[in-house]
């Protein structure tokens, strides 16, 4: 392996870990301003993660070591999701291991550890969380699948850095399959993420959480860990949309450091526009009964079906 | 050559068509919002919308093909059916004092997947007709057929009788949706008849409506079959 | 010694018949546990290592053999063969039956079977598993339908008394009934399958079949007729109903290899019929076996999801693994009569690699139900809990089993499930009209399916390893044997490399797909850690590498997570939110866990509910989910069957006269026929 391919990889980790923090940062940002509120520092997600770093684990007494392991593999695969998704290059090393369906896979494996590690300590609000939790997993893996479907049978690949390659090298066109497809993985994104409309990440009641729940009781490091994964997760799922719905500015040819230098700031731009707008959809929107959860994922699903039909019966967009 | 990739600055001719598609997808759209939707208001507004795509998909073929027809078919909708007939409905709507309709017949995921299976099948019917017609928009006919099915399917699964003229009128934008995109429109002799045998159906069915309130005191057509044998 | 052997055929006959003499050797000494435990099951043990060694050579070597056996009818013995398709199945028997062997060694040494002395003897019982072992054998080397069919029956009815091994409780007697009768239907629809496809020459071997010229509208009736009676052996809705009561009613190691091997060899056969004995399948067979398929899927894997008792759980699981299979079995035979034999190999190739993983994960779980009831003596979910600290082995084992059959990655579950969804993206080009619009959408049955599996994963595996001891008797509980932990790990060892060697297994199988399909499944990568199987198309995935990735992270984080902050800990009362008085009662039961799936998918039970009133001095929640199908479909044909049986009792009148007066009226019958001819 050439040590520039190892180099741009680890500096994509290097940036993909970087950068979670200040991208959940910027869209509480976002949503203050949108409030009317006067915003918290852009950079209190770090300082909150070195704060938990420092504190002493407080375990219950019949945690067992999966509750102890859990946040260091939840935390694993999503730095191994992020060295997979294109966020930066095309080309990098990892990519040939894993193509998009092993993304939803790796993914499926941090949801299913985090809902173990909820059922561990045997709370009755850990379970209800872990609970809920599986249920909105199971209903949004396959709407996100589905959406990989559309756009692998535009790009005639799963692999998601040539879906980008290839979206991107074509002309520019007016799509209305990856239209349907890019609604649909917003709102999987919204529920994959607990952002509102699914769950509120700022909830304080048990009853009304999904997310949170699973993260009542953990501390310290552990809990620093979860939620830096939890942060991953979320720049993840905005870089999968971006190299789907939006692939321009990764570097495809080679690996050199101009073309890295100009990914990188590209990329703080196309975030910086998507935390606007999340935080956009997060406040005109009223948080859902967890009822209605299911029919929201329903939805997405539902979109990126009509995405795969139009697609079908379309086919290809004209060109000259 | 350049690394990163920026965006092809080649926007070719063919925007035309890309933009019919879109209108057609977006047609496609509306008429599942207008089979999930539980408000009458809303499905009032989405009869507009879905009249508001299809005047504009007209007018845009009318400037693509140069055919003079479809430019007043294109006004002729949009006076019709954006502005009048929703407006009418929403007169009707607030004289009979109905805002939601009750639950349909399956809940909301069956109908939706019942709405999907229809599509699929009207785009598997429209597949060989897409080989055979020869116009502009010939991928569009099977969408046309869906979106005709699907408003159907929107009558069948509606208890109230306001929710079914919007049915009825949603299936009339698809018939002539199709007919647009199969043969660039049908004579205007025909257009202009079927456009005023809807307006006097709306008329006609708005005095029937008050007929059903007033011997029911509702508008749930489950009232109706009262009216059946005794057996 | 077996290495020198130079007909791999023989050989496997030989293990068999060793099987065969083992059972019988449990006869000697009935009521001996240790003598059943240490001899018997251990060297059954050897033999499936051995057959699955020997079968894996022959499979790799590409060998096909034939051999006729001086047993059976004068003008009609045993023909057997050897083929790739035969050697891949016999790998399957020999390993997953290697391993709960050694299980069983470990566990029929005390417990259910033995306790009260309601049941059968030890012995006994080790003649009725070996015998159940040599008969799958049998049925996969097979190259005639007597022989098939024989083996067939020795099958069913052995494994018959492994189902009713506890005969004494009514419900088993039950179960076990219905797997008979479930199990003959199928049966009789298999005989006429191949009934249908000797086509005249009256000689019922398999090379007869294979060559005779069937008109279409004869073959398709030989193809539905099979796949009706391999379905209903494989567990295909609507014939799933016996498989929830009879896994269940069964012994841990019986319903192991029940779930595990037998439902395999029901889908061998319908591989065996449709792509060997019936050369050329018309593509638009596949739907049939693509849609139950699917349907079977979602329906398993709902049901799964609602379940109280851990190995009814398991069982509605097994239905849902085997929609899968025969969702791909539909899927290669669509592509192969479109013409795309490339694309058929790659469905097939997902489909036995499914069968290879299930077989293994499946029967590491029921093993593990099998020690937690043997440890606590409860097979309800709402009684269990909290194991993970009384039986840390058992926990881990069934750790990698429960994320193994949730399908996530680096594990063997993902690596089919990843296959079958590369095949189902293919769908698109097929070039008709409906198919290649559903069947993207077929896509999407499978990812829900895959998905609910790791819901169920997640509730089997938290409630009853994690969380509280829900009973106070629960702290009795022990950790298992050493026989039993080499069993689960040894099964737990081959799901790990089966997922993190896909390559290899892949290119183990390629033979068959030749044989079946007329394509091998080509390796676009050409790297042993990369696997690319797919043609026409730049995709791959290197478990190792992405397992290798995550152990770095992992390990690099914990390191300068120690470095640079501390690794201090304190233990402490678990978080109660200021209520105070938390009991292991509170936490979620097996009814809720399923409580959101039953919201959803309410359309597919039948649901009675009994709801306490706010007047009860002692209110009561009473939840009963059954199945549509039984009140649907089975109770009115028993119904059907018992009008027809009582309309035909007519006959019997009991009155000496009249049985006089119909052998009268057929003799002269049979005098006047004589005459007129």
């Amino acid at each position: 392996m050439k040590t520039a391919a190892l180099a741009a990889q680890l500096l994509e980790i290097a940036v993909a870990l970087a950068a979670a923090p200040l991208f959940l940062g910027w869209l509480n940002q976002c949503r203050a301003w949108l409030s009317n509120r006067r915003a918290p520092s852009l950079l209190l997600p770090f300082r909150q993660l070195r704060k938990l770093f420092h504190k002493d684990a407080v375990l219950a007494r019949n945690a067992s070591p999966l509750f102890r392991a859990a946040p260091y593999v939840v935390f694993g695969t999503m730095v191994v999701a992020a060295g997979i998704i294109p966020s930066l290059s095309a080309r990098l090393p990892l990519v040939a291991a894993a193509d998009a369906v092993a993304l939803v896979g790796l993914f499926a494996t941090a949801r299913v550890f985090l809902s173990l590690a909820a059922m561990d300590v045997g709370t009755a609000f850990g379970t209800l969380g872990a609970r809920r939790e599986m249920m909105v997993g199971f209903l949004a893996e396959p709407a996100l699948l589905m959406v990989i479907f559309v756009a692998s049978l535009i790009s005639a690949t799963t692999a998601l850095p040539a879906i980008s390659e290839h979206l991107a090298t074509r002309t520019l066109t007016i799509d209305p399959a990856l239209a349907f497809t890019a609604v649909a993985f917003t709102l999987v994104l919204l529920a994959e993420n607990a952002r509102i409309p699914v769950d509120n990440p700022a909830t304080h009641l048990e009853l009304t959480m999904i997310h949170e729940a699973m993260l009542l009781e953990y501390s310290a490091r552990h809990l620093a860990l979860m939620e830096w994964a939890s942060q991953l997760r979320l720049f993840n799922y905005a870089c999968i949309g971006f190299a789907l719905f939006i692939p321009w500015g990764i570097a495809t040819r080679e690996i050199g450091p101009a073309g890295l230098a100009l990914a990188v700031p590209i990329l703080a731009l196309k975030l910086a526009a998507a935390g606007a707008g999340l935080a956009l959809i997060e406040t005109v929107s009223a948080k859902l009964r967890i009822l209605r959860a299911p029919e929201f994922l329903a939805t997405a699903f539902l979109f990126a079906v009509l995405g795969m039909l139009v697609r079908g019966l379309l086919g290809a967009p004209p060109s000259p | 050559m350049t690394d990163p990739l920026l965006p092809s600055a080649a926007i070719h001719v063919a925007i035309d068509r890309q933009l019919l598609d879109a209108c057609a997808a977006l047609q496609l759209l509306i008429a599942f919002a207008m089979l999930a939707q539980r408000r009458i208001v809303s499905l009032v507004n989405l009869l507009a919308a879905q009249g508001a795509v299809l005047a504009a998909a007209t007018l845009l073929l009318a400037w693509r093909t140069g055919q003079g027809h479809l430019y007043v078919s294109g006004v002729l909708t949009l006076a019709l059916k954006v502005a009048f007939l929703p407006w009418l409905l929403h007169r009707l709507i607030d004289r009979l004092e109905v805002r939601f309709d009750a639950e349909p017949a399956l809940n909301v995921s069956g109908n939706l997947l019942a709405g999907l299976l229809v599509v699929v099948f009207a785009f598997g019917l429209a597949q060989p007709i897409t080989h055979l017609a020869s116009t502009a928009m010939r991928n569009a006919i099977g969408i046309a057929l869906g979106v005709v099915l699907l408003a159907f399917l929107m009558m069948i699964t509606r208890r109230k009788a306001i929710s079914q003229v919007i049915g009825f009128l949603s299936m009339e934008n698809g018939l002539f949706f199709g007919a647009m995109s199969a043969t660039y429109g049908m004579p205007m002799v025909v257009e202009l008849g079927v456009a005023l045998d809807v307006l006097v159906a709306m008329l006609v069915l708005g005095v029937f409506f008050f007929q059903i309130r007033e011997q029911f005191d509702s508008l749930d057509l489950h009232h109706l079959e009262s009216l059946g044998e005794r057996r | 010694m077996i290495s020198s052997v130079s007909s791999p055929l023989a050989a496997c006959l030989a293990l068999l018949a060793a099987w065969l003499a083992v059972g019988v050797a449990g006869l000697v000494r009935p009521r001996d546990v240790r003598y059943a435990g240490r001899a018997l099951f251990l060297v059954g043990a050897l033999i499936g290592a051995a057959l699955a060694v020997i079968a894996a050579r022959a499979l790799l070597a590409g060998t096909t053999e034939s051999l006729v056996l001086p047993v059976g009818l004068p003008d009609l013995p045993f023909h057997t063969r050897l083929d790739a398709l035969s050697s891949a199945f016999l790998v399957l028997l020999g390993a997953a039956s290697a391993g709960v062997s050694i299980f069983s060694a470990g566990y029929f040494r005390g417990g259910e079977t033995l306790a009260s002395g309601a049941g059968t003897a030890p012995g006994l019982l080790g003649l009725q598993y070996h015998v159940f072992l040599a008969s799958m054998g049998l049925v996969l080397l097979a190259d005639d339908a007597y022989a098939f069919m024989v083996a067939w029956e020795l099958m069913a009815l052995s494994s018959y008394f492994l189902v009713v091994t506890q005969h004494r409780i009514p419900e088993i007697r039950g179960a076990g009934f219905l797997y008979l009768l479930m199990a003959h239907v199928g049966a009789i629809s298999i005989l006429l399958a191949f009934g249908i496809l000797q086509g005249g020459s009256w000689q019922f071997t398999f090379d007869a079949m294979r060559t005779a010229h069937l008109s279409p509208a004869w073959a398709a009736a030989a193809f539905l007729l099979a796949l009706v009676g391999f379905g209903a052996k494989a567990g295909l809705v609507p014939f799933h109903v016996w498989l929830p009561e009879a896994h269940p009613a069964a012994p841990s190691p019986a319903s192991a290899l029940l779930s595990g091997v037998m439902l395999k060899t029901a889908v061998y056969g319908l591989l065996r019929v449709a792509f060997d004995l019936l050369k050329d399948p018309v593509w638009w067979w596949g739907l049939v076996p693509l849609a139950a398929g699917l349907l079977t899927a979602l329906y398993g894997a709902v049901f799964a999801a609602v379940q109280t008792d851990m190995k009814r759980l398991l069982a509605y699981s097994s239905i849902e693994n085997v929609g899968l299979i025969f969702a791909g079995i539909g899927l290669a035979i669509i592509f192969l009569g479109t013409g795309s034999p490339a694309l058929a190999a790659l469905a097939l190739g997902a489909t036995l690699y499914h069968c290879l993983n299930h077989a293994v994960m499946k029967s590491l779980l029921f093993l593990s139900t099998g020690s937690v009831l043997h440890a606590t003596g409860e097979r309800n979910l709402g009684r269990l809990g909290g194991l993970i600290h009384r039986m840390p082995s058992v926990a881990v084992l069934s750790l990698v089993g429960a994320l193994a059959l949730a399908g996530l990655p680096p594990l063997n579950g993902f690596v089919s499930e990843w296959l079958l969804l590369q095949s189902f993206l293919f769908g698109g080009r097929i070039p008709r009209p409906f198919v290649d619009l559903l069947i993207p959408m077929g896509a999407a049955v499978v990812a829900l399916a895959a998905a609910l599996a790791g819901y169920v994963m997640v509730k089997f595996y938290g409630v009853i390893f994690l969380g509280q001891p829900r009973e106070p008797s629960l702290a009795h509980a022990h950790d298992c044997g050493i026989l039993e932990r080499v069993g689960l790990g040894l099964l737990a060892l081959a799901c790990v490399l089966l997922g993190l060697a896909p390559v290899q297994v892949i290119a183990a199988l390629s033979p068959v797909t030749r044989l079946l399909a007329g394509s091998a499944l080509a390796q676009h990568g050409a790297t042993w850690w990369l696997l690319a199987p797919v043609p026409m198309r730049t995709v791959s995935y290197g478990p190792l590498a992405v397992l290798l990735v995550g152990g770095i992270v992992i390990a690099l984080t914990v390191l300068m997570v120690r470095l640079f902050y501390h690794g201090r800990v304190r233990r402490a009362r678990a978080w109660d939110c200021g209520f105070g008085a938390l009991t292991p009662r509170m936490q979620d039961t097996a009814e809720g866990f399923g409580q959101p799936i039953r919201n959803i998918f309410q359309s597919f039970f039948r649901i009675e509910r009994e709801l306490p009133t706010p007047t009860d001095r002692q209110p009561r929640y009473r939840i009963e989910i059954a199945d549509r199908l039984w009140r649907g479909l089975y109770e009115p044909l028993g119904r059907a069957v018992e009008w027809l049986a009582d309309a035909v009792a007519i006959v019997q009148r009991g009155r000496l006269s009249t049985y006089l007066l119909y052998s009268f009226v057929t003799l002269t019958l049979l005098l006047a026929l004589v005459l007129a001819a």
